[in-house]
């Protein structure tokens, strides 16, 4: 038996929704048949990695808390990777992002304005660009490969943070452990609704950004210019647009998200700067942003549904004694399953037995 | 001192060495395989238990080339096959690798690992300095010299590799030579998950002959970098991986003669060195624009379907 | 399909109904947050082994779950207020990076009772642990005065925080009451774990010049550098002696298990009340791996030191002491208070590496 693939004429709608639903049987059956060998009771590991996250409000806002940082970053990369930019190293931006946003609390705790928070945005925001503006720069001047350089980067970002918060900025009061001051209150990303949970405003950014995003690749003529440049740089060139100054603005624009989501993290969830603030979202936000087609709105679908992952991976611990490591591995099928079955919304899959029958996937 | 130093630094770069070059041969091809962390974790994983269980740790070494290919057949599949993405496929790669990893050597881990032992080549390991470094070496580090002259030889001197770089450079005109794009990738697929399988197996049976979850700790991305600073030239990967390496030790040893000396260096700045090493001298190297052109895979990560 | 589908979720729906109502059970929670896995081989391994303890000495009352592989920061506290939220009468937050989180969660749920190891940040229902494995340490500096046969040891530290540097100056001090010239060489891996390093780190040591290594990473990687190269070390966190059978002169072996079976019970008791607890060799929670690969009378100095550190007869900092740069710290006799040395952040005398400031 092989399987060959017919391109479609034009991309199937149907599959378009029917890919994601098919995917997510094929990981309930799989993950099912995972867990019955692992003795647990399938029906009920299940249940807790999808269903158990999202019946308590605490939760839903915890999944927001979670799916931010992804969301944010993973629709900045989409614009780099659609425009044949090849950022990885979103998490570098995003630790210099928080220590650029953390300067005013940090430097300035007793500055009690409500200007403060903004300022700590736009910083956020400054630092993760410049921050990816490196390998933009290496790119355009020296025409070096921004993937090893971007990647570089993020080991270079986090020993500068390690140092910074075991030295400098470290808290006087903090009995010489490695973290600053807790950020005064101005400082701190405000709660959506503290009466229900923690969720704050990053989750808001994140959809702003990624409806923003979707609307200038859906309407406007840059969005135009990435989709072209992406394509194919000799046609971009003929319909007049620069290839170097696309390099320019995507990385700058995702590095920008990058450090938006950096310093987010830090105010709103954590408080205050420490050594690790980040357990890898900035490459996991790859994942996500090709899993939502690097469309912005599928990315938010794809973001809610990774971080829905993390929480289910910690509730199936808790409530059946599935160990971290399998509920990693169970992250992977899901993610394999989604993967594939978007094949079925540009292909038809054919399976072609040793004689001549066929069977067809149609749609 | 400067031999006991080099010693040191041909085992900390012989993984990094073996894993770009498996990756080398996958890219040269077409194929952008991000999961060479986790085939490299699989492959350690593979080859320390296989070695606990059998006590040879040659079968360990089978073990892990074993595991990583297998393992890197199923991102074949989703990326050739069913032409998934790439990027995101291999990263997901990365993700269950680290957690089956995990799941395979959860019984094995604290028990001390059994060490391959250098093959010692009789009288000329008796030269002096060069006896002890080139030939009283493991199977491992002999094997990752060869693959540099092999691949070398077989890329740029063989037919198939003539083949293999045609396909990397336009899937669709190789297509139209009547080349099966498919079929090699799948082979240059798995050759890259084998290399990532023996230098996980270095790492848990040379380099720390032990299991622990994650011990990999992300030797597998600088071997991706490895392969781009190279820009896809097998003895570039080789200079390369043992800058790394070199810069990588050096620190350690900067460390204590700075303690000797009395200077304060922060350590996470000579921690930073060996990242910001790699970034200038492949500033320097990729300066002329038309030889890294030549050199990189046109076709890299971009799907292959054939027509019928 | 869809029957399946239906099967799954009517079945899911009757369990979810189960979980959350039938479980009114007379056992008490205690909860475990782990920042690695538990198979580690190292830091969270030993807390996981005292889990197994308690969960072995108090069964019939106590359930032991526990979490692992939770990330410092949000996670943290999604991770510590899910515990609070199950049903965990007492949770032990295992890492010192989830201090915010468990005093977060802590003021959110009044009725549950916490504990933070290795922090500095109490509260009324959030008690602070330890271990005060420079007892350890102190004893190991005596071992490598007797046994260096240069007068140079090798300490392989992670990162420059409080416990590290108390760790190193404690070691310098146990070696210098044995000979007054010794020196201790430090490198920084930057890790906690990462065996490759650690190698790299013990060899860079050894090539330098050291005949006797100690670490303060996890995992055994320098032991079984030292035991190839065949010089003298000491393990750390667990019993490493598998690593290096005749390498390893002893180990500081963490013991929390006799911590939370001691918590536990006050828990049961209603005795439990929120203290910041600093225990140490007399009390159990570290202990001296077995004396090995030394002569006789090194191994009856080494245990005559721990006899006289259990009995509170010694205090390892106790003055004269300088600092580094030959300032006096302690005059003779004074014994160094236990907040300054939780939050060192000097060398004494005779250590040559300098902290950044």
């Amino acid at each position: 038996m092989r399987i060959e693939l017919q391109k479609r004429a034009r991309v199937s709608t149907l599959f378009s929704v029917l890919s994601p639903l098919l995917a997510l049987a094929l990981t309930l059956v799989f993950g099912a048949i995972m867990f019955w060998l692992l003795g647990k009771n399938p029906v009920s590991a299940l249940y807790s990695f999808f269903v158990e996250p999202l019946l308590e409000v605490w939760s839903l806002h915890e999944l927001a808390i979670k799916a931010a940082p992804l969301i944010l970053i993973a629709v900045g990369l989409s614009v780099c990777y659609r425009s044949n930019n090849w950022n990885i190293g979103a998490e570098g931006q995003f630790t210099i992002g928080a220590i650029t946003g953390s300067i005013l609390p940090v430097m300035y705790p007793t500055w009690h304005s409500p200007l403060i928070l903004p300022l700590m945005l736009i910083l956020g925001m400054v630092g993760g660009a410049l921050y990816a503006g490196i390998p933009a720069l290496l790119k355009t001047r020296f025409n070096t490969n921004e993937i090893l350089t971007s990647l570089m980067l993020v080991y270079i970002a986090q020993l500068y943070l390690d140092w910074l918060v075991r030295g400098p900025w470290r808290d006087p009061q903090g009995n010489n452990f490695p973290i600053t001051k807790t950020f005064q209150i101005e400082a701190v990303v405000p709660e959506i609704l503290s009466s229900s949970g923690r969720a704050h405003w990053a989750f808001i950014f994140a959809i702003v950004a990624a409806v923003a995003l979707w609307f200038m690749m859906r309407f406007m003529l840059k969005g135009f210019e990435v989709s072209v440049l992406g394509q194919s740089e000799r046609a971009g060139r003929f319909a007049g647009f620069s290839a170097r100054r696309m390099v320019w603005f995507s990385m700058l624009l995702s590095g920008a998200l990058a450090g938006l989501a950096g310093i987010s993290e830090v105010s709103g969830s954590i408080g205050h700067v420490q050594p690790v603030i980040s357990p890898g979202y900035g490459f996991t936000a790859i994942i996500v942003a090709f899993l939502g087609r690097l469309n912005p709105l599928g990315i938010i679908a794809s973001g809610l549904v990774l971080a829905l992952t993390y929480l289910g991976g910690e509730a199936a611990q808790l409530s059946i004694g599935i160990s971290d490591k399998v509920s990693r591995v169970f992250q992977g099928l899901l993610l394999f399953f989604v993967l594939s079955c978007d094949t079925l919304i540009h292909y038809r899959i054919r399976l072609i037995f040793a004689g001549t029958k066929t069977a067809e996937v149609r749609g | 001192m400067f031999e006991a130093i080099l010693l040191t630094v041909i085992t900390a770069s012989t993984p990094l060495v073996v894993a770009a070059l498996g990756e080398l041969v996958t890219e040269r091809s077409g194929v952008l395989n991000l999961g060479v962390e986790g085939m490299m974790i699989m492959g350690a994983a593979c080859a320390f238990v296989a070695a606990q269980l059998t006590g040879s740790p040659y079968i360990g070494i089978l073990a892990g080339i074993l595991g990583g290919g297998v393992f890197s057949l199923l991102f074949g599949f989703l990326t050739l096959t069913l032409v998934a993405n790439q990027v995101a496929t291999g990263l997901a790669l990365t993700i269950l690798g680290l957690g089956l990893s995990g799941q395979i050597g959860e019984a094995f881990v604290g028990q001390p690992g059994i060490k391959l032992q250098p093959i010692v080549f009789p009288f000329l390991s008796d030269i002096p300095f060069f006896g002890r470094v080139l030939f009283r070496q493991d199977l491992i580090f002999y094997v990752s010299i060869a693959l540099v002259v092999g691949i070398s030889w077989f890329l740029f001197r063989s037919r198939t590799g003539l083949k293999l770089r045609a396909i990397g450079d336009s899937h669709a005109s190789a297509h139209a030579l009547g080349i099966n794009v498919i079929r090699t990738r799948y082979l240059a697929v798995m050759f890259g998950g084998a290399c990532a399988g023996l230098a996980g197996a270095q790492l848990s049976l040379v380099y720390t002959p032990q299991w622990v979850e994650n011990m990999s700790a992300g030797r597998g991305w600088i071997a991706l970098a490895l392969v781009v600073f190279a820009s896809w030239r097998p003895w570039r990967v080789l200079a390369g991986g043992y800058l790394f390496g070199a810069v990588g030790i050096g620190q350690l040893h900067a460390q204590i003669v700075a303690q000797n000396l009395g200077i304060v260096i922060p350590s996470q700045f000579l921690s930073a060195l060996p990242y910001a090493a790699t970034i200038v001298v492949l500033i320097i190297i990729s300066h002329n624009r038309r030889t890294t052109l030549i050199n990189t895979p046109a076709a890299l990560g971009k799907p292959f379907v054939p027509d019928r | 399909m869809k029957k399946l589908i239906i099967a799954l979720a009517a079945s899911a729906a009757l369990m979810g109904g189960f979980s959350t109502g039938a479980e009114a059970q007379e056992k008490k929670k205690v909860c475990f947050i782990y920042v690695g896995s538990k198979t580690d081989g190292g830091w969270t391994q030993a807390h996981d082994l005292g889990r197994q303890q308690l969960d072995k000495a108090l069964g019939a009352k106590v359930e032991t779950p526990f979490l692992e592989n939770v990330p410092e920061g949000p996670d943290a506290e999604r991770a510590i207020e899910r515990m609070a939220r199950s049903g965990c009468s007492l949770v032990f937050t295992t890492s010192f990076g989830f201090m915010d989180a468990t005093v977060k969660v802590a003021a959110k749920f009044p009725d549950v009772k916490f504990e933070h190891a290795t922090g500095f940040k109490a509260g009324p229902n959030l008690a602070t642990y330890n271990s005060r494995f420079y007892e350890g340490r102190y004893i190991q500096g005596q071992i490598a005065a007797k046994m260096s046969k240069k007068g140079v040891a090798g300490y392989i530290a992670s990162f420059p925080i409080p416990e590290v540097v108390m760790g190193i100056n404690a070691f310098e001090l146990g070696a210098k009451s044995i000979n007054p010239n010794f020196k201790l060489k430090v490198v920084w891996a930057n890790t906690w774990f990462d065996p490759g390093k650690e190698a790299d780190a013990a060899k860079a040591l050894i090539d330098q010049g050291v005949d006797i290594l100690t670490q303060h990473t996890d995992t055994t990687a320098p032991m079984q550098v030292a035991a190839e190269r065949g010089i003298l070390a000491f393990g750390q966190a667990s019993d490493m002696i598998a690593a290096g059978p005749k390498t390893q002169l002893t180990a500081i072996v963490d013991t929390w298990g006799a911590y939370y079976i001691k918590r536990a019970k006050a828990l049961l008791d209603g005795t439990w009340k929120s203290e910041q607890i600093w225990d140490g060799l007399k009390d159990g929670i570290l202990t001296m791996a077995p004396y090995t690969n030394m002569p006789d009378d090194v191994k009856a100095m080494a245990e005559e030191t721990e006899a006289k550190i259990k009995s509170g007869e010694l205090h390892p900092f106790t003055g004269p002491i300088n600092k580094q740069d030959g300032t006096a710290w302690l005059a003779a006799g004074e014994k160094a208070q236990d907040g300054v040395l939780l939050g060192m952040n000097f060398y004494i005398e005779g250590v040559d590496d300098k902290l950044p400031k």
